[in-house]
Order: structure tokens, then sequence, then C-alpha cells
């Protein structure tokens, strides 16, 4: 790209900063220029990214402190242009909107990850980090219902808890003379446990990802492709800087793949069910990570890569029925396929993808990180990817299209027709890049942050592959037909967030009722005592008081008299 | 070439000669023209002084080509240059603002004098800070005096002319305090001159008329610096005065009385004599700390807003008072860092009252309900010199409290920590009750107004930006603070 030297004269610019601008202008813009900021903004972000130098590197000096806001290297490069293509097809998506708060939130959203990716020091990152929380949330409240508001709130507190955990670790880590720059860290390091924590409530470890679940499907249908997209694989993105080669990462990563399988096929809330379904691959992220190899990372980053794609496929398409239907519970919808075929052709590219089929991007992927595996010689954790793998395709390679496009036609056939073509061309980008790299994995491994020698497409891995996903699929008939399979029912799954949404507040209720009659008591004196202190403060201070009156000159002179005589003293003693 | 040889004289002239020359050509509009433009030179004369400062150090003066002791020295050192950049630039911001404030506000017969005075003031104000000899300081001093007790009395309020009266009494006996003081030193040394007196003093320490001196002279700077209690004249001559008027003595008169206390203190006698054998920075200190925490609960009970910001001042040079009192070079990097950031915001902030008058007629604290709806502007650059007066980190306000509690840490005295952070808590009071007024009460229905015009708009801006830019980038203000102190505790040898 050195060959456009005049355009490199004109964007030495950091890379969060164009999208920044973006945000800022499309919430000042006039609605028919919106559109165009919007588009334009991503593109003209990826092209002053790759414009920039190799390895370019900012630094800076923040209140005494050295800091690297920009640090462009092989593990980075390949996440910031992840994020602007998925803003782009994001964007696109919502083109259709009229929502300057939406606009305006998903730009710097994206802004606030490219951001986060490239910072090269821990106070920058946590910068970003509650900034990505931020934005967030405000794409949850812009559903503007009762519902998104309080799940937005929950949601934010989590993410601002994770900042603060971000926040305290990197103190305890520069404090032992390690400085701030992010480079590995390792749990042994002091504040290395905190970090870890703060990253893994980013990435929905176990038992931590609740906020995922409870708040992504509440957003609105274009702002759930955004979310799908940044915070999750930010937080994948400091883990492999951080924690890479962590063997309970490993471990962590087994139970987060197959854990959610569980919960997605009970649940009936389909955005929730991708909600679930977005948490098992970032488990399979999260074992390569753990596992650590130059092949283990690199599939970390390829699955991250392709799951941005798929996922975001998938999100766009329930996505569009929901714009369409107003519906997403699984057992009220069906039958689409006759109305919309176009979007049940492009989710069920979606579906194929993230069920790894060969040809699709997900396989050559995971097969990455199950291959690494193999490798480390962890048989265990390589079966219980394997059963996710199957999960995978059950809960959101057939249930998915099956519920929403297929099984019983539902009220909806009637009124039902395809979404704005916006939302049908950003779709079909996704759905093109999903096959593209399925068919053609070299373009995408030669960007890996390490090389690698692999290849997808020997017998072993399809055929292995092939046979696991046909076995899924036979399970998935008979269950049905057997009608074993746990049908679609009119319900809201709680999940151990059920701790704090009713158990602790249940608790803290009964204990406030117990601790009125005292607390009241406590009110009323300290109202009272508060009372009395204001009224002898006005008595000397207010409008009328002593000290705020005007004052004849003469007593102004004798203050003059005294201070001077009690300095004459002073200084003759 | 040569005329940059004469920028320390150039610095007075040119506010000095514009007076006259407003009184001569006679018009409401020209004379405002001549006075930003002067002010405006001045200004400029003033940058290009920091800067040959800052390249070949202090700069010495011979007014007239007489060689001091006997003639009169102009001295310019960074403390100087720093002054002169804070006053004539204020100056020339409020003077951007005054145009359509003093049409309003100041009778058509009377403009053309209130400028003349005004240039008139601003040549008091630099004067101060040029000279290098006490009487000159003194002179200058009454000239700057005068104009303020004239310009303060052209309040549209009949109150402003008894308010004037009072200070005019109090101001008097402050410079005539300094005078005396200025006379027993004068007495036992036999010169005026600051580098010989500095030369002369220290064999004279234990003369009992030299310290009757030094304790006029702190009562009288004292007095025009609003020193608690020594402050109760400032409260009514900024409430009542001119917008204009009000947001120029807040932001400068005031800081360079402070000025004239640490020539004083540390130049003309040293550090070791007016802060460590006499016990003046133990006044210092239990006065500021009074002012802090007095002057700061007064704000709270009040109901106009000019009145309440006149409160916050005297606290605020309360904090001035206690760093200087703290005696150390910390102490008078975060002193002269609050001079300046203290400007700033005071600066801001009764210019945004100056336009909130100039739409609504007065700063009354109900009148400013609902202010963002008509106002926006205004009501965010309230809101950010607000900011800045508590002392929110990325505000200037809260560098130079930063720097003022890490000179008290540095001594071991953090309940002087504790009142600096309890004096912020205050100022979060009554900051609040203003915020509260403009952004979250709905407006009176029958008012009906816009914002103020662009150029009121602008100058308050740039103040107000200024508060952000300074809180973000110390550089320039830390580092010319922190070598004007190094330069001031290494005494009066500089």
């Amino acid at each position: 790209m050195s060959n456009l030297l005049p355009l490199t004269w004109a964007f030495p610019l950091p890379p969060a900063v164009i999208l920044f601008v973006g945000a800022v202008l499309s919430l000042i813009a006039p609605r028919m220029v919106r559109p165009f900021i919007m588009v334009l903004t991503p593109l003209l972000g990826a092209l002053n990214l790759s414009l920039l130098p190799e390895n370019y590197t900012t630094q800076a000096v923040l209140m005494g402190l050295e800091v690297t806001p920009t640090r462009i290297d092989s593990l980075s490069i390949l996440f910031g242009y992840l994020f602007h293509l998925a803003a782009f097809i994001g964007v696109i998506y919502a083109l259709h909107l009229r929502d300057r708060l939406q606009d305006m939130a998903a730009l710097a959203y994206a802004a606030s990850a490219v951001g986060a990716v490239f910072a090269g020091d821990l106070l920058t990152l946590f910068i970003f980090w509650e900034l990505l929380a931020l934005t967030s949330a405000t794409l949850i409240f812009a559903r503007r219902s009762t519902r998104s508001a309080q799940a937005g709130i929950r949601y934010l507190i989590i993410q601002i808890c994770s900042g603060v955990l971000l926040l305290a670790g990197a103190l305890i880590y520069a404090q032992t003379h390690k400085g701030l720059a992010f480079n590995h860290i390792g749990l042994d390091a002091p504040g290395g446990l905190l970090l870890f924590i703060a990253f893994g409530i980013k990435s929905a470890f176990p038992l931590m990802h609740n906020w995922l679940t409870d708040a992504y499907p509440e957003s609105t249908p274009s702002g759930t492709v955004f979310l799908t997209a940044f915070t999750t694989k930010v937080a994948i993105y400091a883990l492999a800087r951080g924690f890479a080669g962590t063997e309970s990462l490993i471990y962590i990563g087994a139970v987060m793949a197959c854990f959610p399988i569980f919960y997605a096929v009970i649940e009936n809330d389909l955005r929730r069910v991708l909600a679930y379904s977005l948490i098992n691959q970032l488990g399979f992220m999260v074992v390569g990570i753990g596992i650590g190899t130059e092949l283990a990372i690199n599939g970390a980053v390829a699955h991250a890569f392709n799951d941005v794609l798929f996922k975001g496929l998938l999100m766009m398409s329930m996505g569009a029925v929901l714009h369409v239907t107003g519906e997403m519970r699984g057992s009220e919808l069906g039958g689409l396929y006759k109305k919309m075929p176009k979007t049940t052709m492009l989710c069920i590219i979606g579906a194929a993808s993230i069920s790894a089929f060969p040809l699709f991007s997900g396989f050559v992927s995971k097969s990455i990180i199950v291959t690494a595996v193999l490798y480390e010689n962890y048989d265990l954790v390589w079966l219980a990817l394997l059963f996710a793998s199957a999960g995978v395709f059950h809960h959101a390679g057939i249930k998915i299209p099956f519920f929403a496009f297929f099984y019983k036609p539902s009220k909806f056939v009637d009124t039902a027709h395809e979404p704005p073509a916006n939302m049908l061309i950003a779709m079909a980008i996704a759905a093109t890049l999903c096959i593209g790299i399925g068919c053609f994995p070299q373009y995408l491994y030669q960007h890996l942050p390490y090389a690698i020698e692999y290849s997808a497409y020997d017998v072993s891995h399809v055929l292995a592959q092939l046979q696991l996903l046909a076995f899924s699929a036979l399970a998935f008939t008979w269950l049905k037909l057997a009608e074993i399979y746990p049908p679609e029912l009119k319900s809201i799954n709680l999940d151990t967030e059920w701790i704090y949404r009713k158990f602790l507040p249940d608790q803290i209720k009964q204990s406030l009722n117990r601790l009125s009659p005292v607390d009241l008591q406590t009110r009323n004196n300290l109202n009272q005592l508060f009372n009395k202190i204001i009224q002898l403060l006005s008595l000397h201070h207010g409008s009328h008081g002593l000290l705020a009156r005007t004052w004849p000159t003469g007593s102004m002179v004798l203050w003059v008299a005294a201070l001077l005589g009690l300095t004459l003293t002073l200084y003759y003693l | 070439m040569s005329l940059s040889l004469h920028l320390p004289v150039l610095v007075i002239l040119l506010p000095l000669m514009a007076s006259p020359l407003c009184i001569l050509i006679d018009r409401a509009r020209a004379s405002w023209l001549i006075t930003l433009i002067a002010s405006l030179l001045s200004f400029y004369c003033s940058v290009l002084l920091l800067q040959q400062v800052q390249i070949t150090g202090t700069i010495s003066y011979e007014l007239g080509g007489w060689q001091p002791p006997w003639g009169i020295e102009y001295r310019i050192d960074l403390l100087s240059a720093f002054m002169l950049i804070l006053v004539t630039g204020l100056a020339t911001l409020v003077l951007l603002f005054a145009r359509y404030s003093v049409e309003q506000e100041i009778s058509k017969l009377r403009i053309v004098p209130f400028y003349a005075t005004l240039l008139l003031a601003i040549a008091g104000l630099t004067g101060i800070c040029v000279s290098g000899d006490v009487f000159n300081v003194f002179v200058f001093l009454e000239i700057s005096s005068i104009a303020s007790y004239t310009l303060i009395s052209m309040g549209r309020d009949r109150r402003a002319l008894n308010a004037a009266f009072k200070y005019l009494v109090m101001g008097t006996i402050g410079a005539t305090f300094i005078l005396i003081g200025i006379g027993f030193l004068y007495m036992h040394t036999g010169t005026l001159n600051m580098q010989d007196l500095a030369g002369r003093l220290p064999a004279l320490y234990d003369n009992r008329t030299i310290r009757a001196g030094f304790a006029f002279i702190t009562v009288g700077i004292g007095l025009k610096l609003a020193l608690f209690p020594l402050h109760l004249w400032l409260p009514n001559a900024y409430t009542y005065a001119p917008s204009v008027v009000s947001a120029l003595l807040a932001a400068t008169a005031t800081k360079v009385a402070v000025y004239m206390l640490l020539r004083f203190l540390l130049n003309i006698f040293s550090l070791d004599f007016s802060l460590d054998a006499m016990p003046l920075d133990l006044i210092l200190i239990a006065l500021g700390s009074t002012a802090i925490i007095s002057a700061s609960l007064v704000a709270i009970f009040q109901v106009n807003l000019k009145r309440l910001l006149a409160y916050s001042s005297v606290a605020q040079l309360g904090y001035i008072a206690l760093a200087i009192g703290l005696a150390n070079h910390s102490g008078l990097t975060a002193a002269m860092l609050h001079i300046f950031n203290h400007a700033l915001m005071k600066g801001a902030l009764f210019l945004s009252l100056g336009a909130m008058v100039y739409k609504l007629g007065d700063a009354e604290l109900h009148s400013s309900q609902g202010l963002i709806r008509h106002m926006p502007l205004t009501s965010v650059s309230i809101l950010v010199g607000g900011l800045s007066l508590i002392g929110i980190p990325g505000t200037a306000g809260f560098i130079s409290k930063w720097y003022m509690i890490q000179a008290t840490l540095e001594l071991g005295l953090w309940p002087l920590a504790l009142i600096i952070l309890a004096g912020s808590v205050l100022a979060v009071i009554y900051i609040w009750k203003i915020v509260e007024s403009i952004f979250f009460q709905s407006p009176p229905s029958t008012v009906a107004v816009h914002e103020a015009p662009v150029s009121m708009i602008v100058p308050m801006a740039i103040l107000a930006a200024a508060n952000i830019y300074f809180g973000l980038n110390t550089h320039l203000t830390v580092d010319l603070a922190d070598s004007a102190s190094t330069l001031l505790v290494m005494g009066g040898g500089q």
C-alpha cells in the first residue's frame, strides 16, 4: 500500500479516531447526510488502518505515566480489520433506521472496540473498556422498553464491575514495577487474577455469563448485531494477549463450550438461543487461548473472526424476523420460509457455518482448535469439544432455522414479507464471506498472528466432522419424532442470574422490612441533627447572618486595626 | 528591534496613553475599540516579554536612562511576565465581551469615561507587575484602585455607590498602610529599589521599625487581596459593579495583590524572615483556612449569583493564602497555579453571569431557572467554570488543588489537606445549587430570551475551554509556576 503516498499523508491518524469522529458527526449531521456518514466511516477507518505503517505505535504521557495509546502488531491487526468489517456490515443492516442515538452509539461502540484492541497499555485499555460498556449499554437502552431498560442497567452494572476490576488489577500490576505495558501477564503476576476476572467477565466465563444472555436479546434488532460482534471479541483478544497458555483457561473454555447447550435447547427466545450459542463458541476460543501454542492461538483468532461473521449473520436473520413479525419466541414462529425465502437461505448459510459444515467458515477455524487440543493430548477436553460441536449443530444449526422458518405455519405467515433491501444486502455480504472463507481458508490463514502450516481439508477432518453432523442430525430427528425433544414452551428460563434477579432482591427486601423501623428512627434523628446544624450555620452564614451582612465601614476598620495590632504583637514577640 | 527593548514600558504605556485618547475622540463605539486594541497590543507585548524572559532571564529596564537605584527601574522576571499575561489576556477577553454589556448597563453619557477609567485600571495593574521599585508599586496600586472605585460606582444598582464608597475607604486605608510600611523601610535603608532593599534589609531584621513596616505592609496588602476578615468590602463591590468590571476585578485585581504579597515577602524580605522568623505563615494558614470554610458556607446561603461567586472568591483567596503560608516550594507553586486557574474560572463564571444579566436583567438564582433552554452555551460555560471551581479532575481547578494538597502532605499537615477537601465539598454544594436551577428546573413561562450575541459567547467559550485545556495540558502552567517559585525561594538575590 506504500505506493499510495499522498494518502498516507492524509491519514496518519490513530485507528479509533475516524470512527469516533464519525460517531460525533452522525449525532449532529442532518438526516439526509447521515446514511453516507454511517457507511463511509468504517470504510475510511479501514483504509486508514491499511495505510498505517507496520508495527505503528504512538506514545504519550498522561499525568506522569508513560502510555501507549496505539500499538499495532500481528495479533491486534486482524481484530482491527474484523471490527471495521463488522461495523460496516452492521451499519448497512441498520441503514433503514431513523435513530440518531443508535447510529451514534453503534459507531462509538465500534470505535471503542478498535481502540481497545490497539491499546498498548492497561490504562488505555481500561478507558476503552469502560467506553465499550457505556456505548453498548446505549444500544440496549435504545430498544426503549421497560424490559430493555432494566436489562440494560443490570448489564451496565456488571460491565462497570469488570472495568473496576481491570483498573484495580492494572494498578496493582503497575505498582510492582512492571509498568503499564499490556503484554503477557499470567496468573502469577501481582494483580493478574483481578485482570483475569475482569477479562473473564467480558468473555462470559461460566457463572459470569448472565449479562450476555440477559441483555443481548433485549436490544434492538440491529443493536444485537453490533453487540454480538464487539464486546466478547475484545475480551478474547485481551485474554489472548495477557493470558495465552494459562491452563485453567482450557477447562473453563471446555465448560463454556458445553453448558450453554442445555440452556439453548430449552430456551424459547431465539435470539437468546443465539446468545447461548455465542458463549458456546467463545468456549472454543478460550480453549484455544488456554492451549497457547501458536497453532491454538491462530485457531482462536480465526474462530473469533469467523464467529463475528456467522453469528452476526444468524443474529441478522433473526433480527429480520423480529423486524417483520415483532415476535422472537420459537413457540410462536414457524413456516416463514414461504414468505421470506431469501432470509431463510441466508439463515441456513449462517447455520451451516456455525455448525462447521465443510466448505463453510466455521469448519476451517474450529478444526484448528480441535487439532491443537489433540496435539497437546487433552483427550477429555477434546471429547467435550466434540460434544459441544454436535450440540451447536443441534441448537444453532437446526433449531434456529427449523422453528423460525419451517415447522408448523404460524399466524405470521399471512402478513410476513422479506425485510428491507439493506438488511438483505448486509446478510448477503456476511453470507458471502462465510462461504468464501470456508472455500478459500488460505486468505484468512495468511493474516493470522503466526505462520501456519495447516490444511483444513484433509480426509480425517472432513470425515470426522461429517460423521458428527450426521449423527447429530439423526439425534435431533429421533428426539423430535419420539417427542423427547423439549417442546418450545411459552416460558422464560432463568439461568443462574436467578440469584441476583430474584433470590437476592427478595432477601434484601425481607431484611429491609425488618430493618425499616430502625432505619426510620436513625433517619429522623439524623435529619433533626442536620436541620439543627443548618439552622446554626444560617444564623451566622445565612443571608443576614453575621458573616454575610453588609458591614458598616467603622466595623470593617475595627477589624483592620485588630489585625494590625495582632500582627504587630506577634512580630515583636 | 529597538522597540523590543522597550517592551517593559510599552505594556503600561499602551493602556495609559489610550485612556486620554478615548476622552479626546469621545465616541462610545470608538472608545470600546481603542480599549480593546490597546489591551490586545499590551497582551501581545506581554507574550513577547515572557519569551524574552524565558530566553535571557530577568530583564531590567531603566526608565529614562537613569541607572537604578537612583532612577526608576522596571524589572521583569518570570513571575512578572506570568502576571502580565494573566492581566492583559483576561482584560482583552473581558473587553471583547464588554461592548453590548456596557452599552446596556452604563448610561450613554458615561460610556467613554467608563472605558477611559477601565484603561487606567489595566495600566495600574500591569504597572504593579513590572515595577522594580516599591514606591512605584504604591503609585500604580493607587492608579488601579482609584480607577476601580470609579468603575464600581458606575453600576446600575444605587447600592453600587455605597459599595464603591466603602471600598474607597477600605482601599485607601490599605494603600496608606502600605505607604506607611514603605516609609518605614525607606527611613532605615534610604532606598526604594527592590534589589537594593533586599540587599540592605537582612542586617536590619531585628529593627523594630522594620518589623512595624513589615506589619503595615502585610496588613495593607491583606486588605487589598481580601484576606479574611479584611474581605468585607469585596462582596458588595463585586455584586453591584457592572458585569464587565466584576469579571475584570475578580479575575485580575486580587491576583495582582497576591503578586504584591509574594514580592514583598519573598523578594524584598526573604522567605526565612517573612515566613519563618515572623509568624506570618501561621497567620496566613489560620486566616486562609477560616476563609475557605467560612466564606464557602456563606456562599451556600446566597441567592444572588454574583454575590455567591464573590464569597467563593474570598474562599479561593483563602486557598492561595494557605498555600503561601506553607512556605515551601510546592506551596508557592500551588499558589501561583491557583492565581492563574482561579482567574480562568472566575473569568468564565463572571462573564457568563454578565451574559445572563444582559439577557435577563439580573443575576438572581431564581432568574436562572431553566436557563439551559434559552441560553445553552452560557449555561454550559457556567457548568464548566463551576466544575473547575470544585476541582473536578480534567479541569484547571483540579490541578491547583492537587498541588496544594501535595504541598500540605509534604509537610505532614494532613488536617490542612482535609480543610482543602472540605472546601471542595462546600463548593460542590453551592455550585450544585446553581446547576440544579439552570439545568433541572423549568423556566418561568414569561421568559422568552435567546442566547447572548456572538461577541459575548466567544470570550466566555475561550475561558471555559481554557479551564479544560489547562486541566488536561499542564505543561505550560505548571512549568512556569514551578520555575517562578524556584526563583522566589532562592530569594532576594534574584
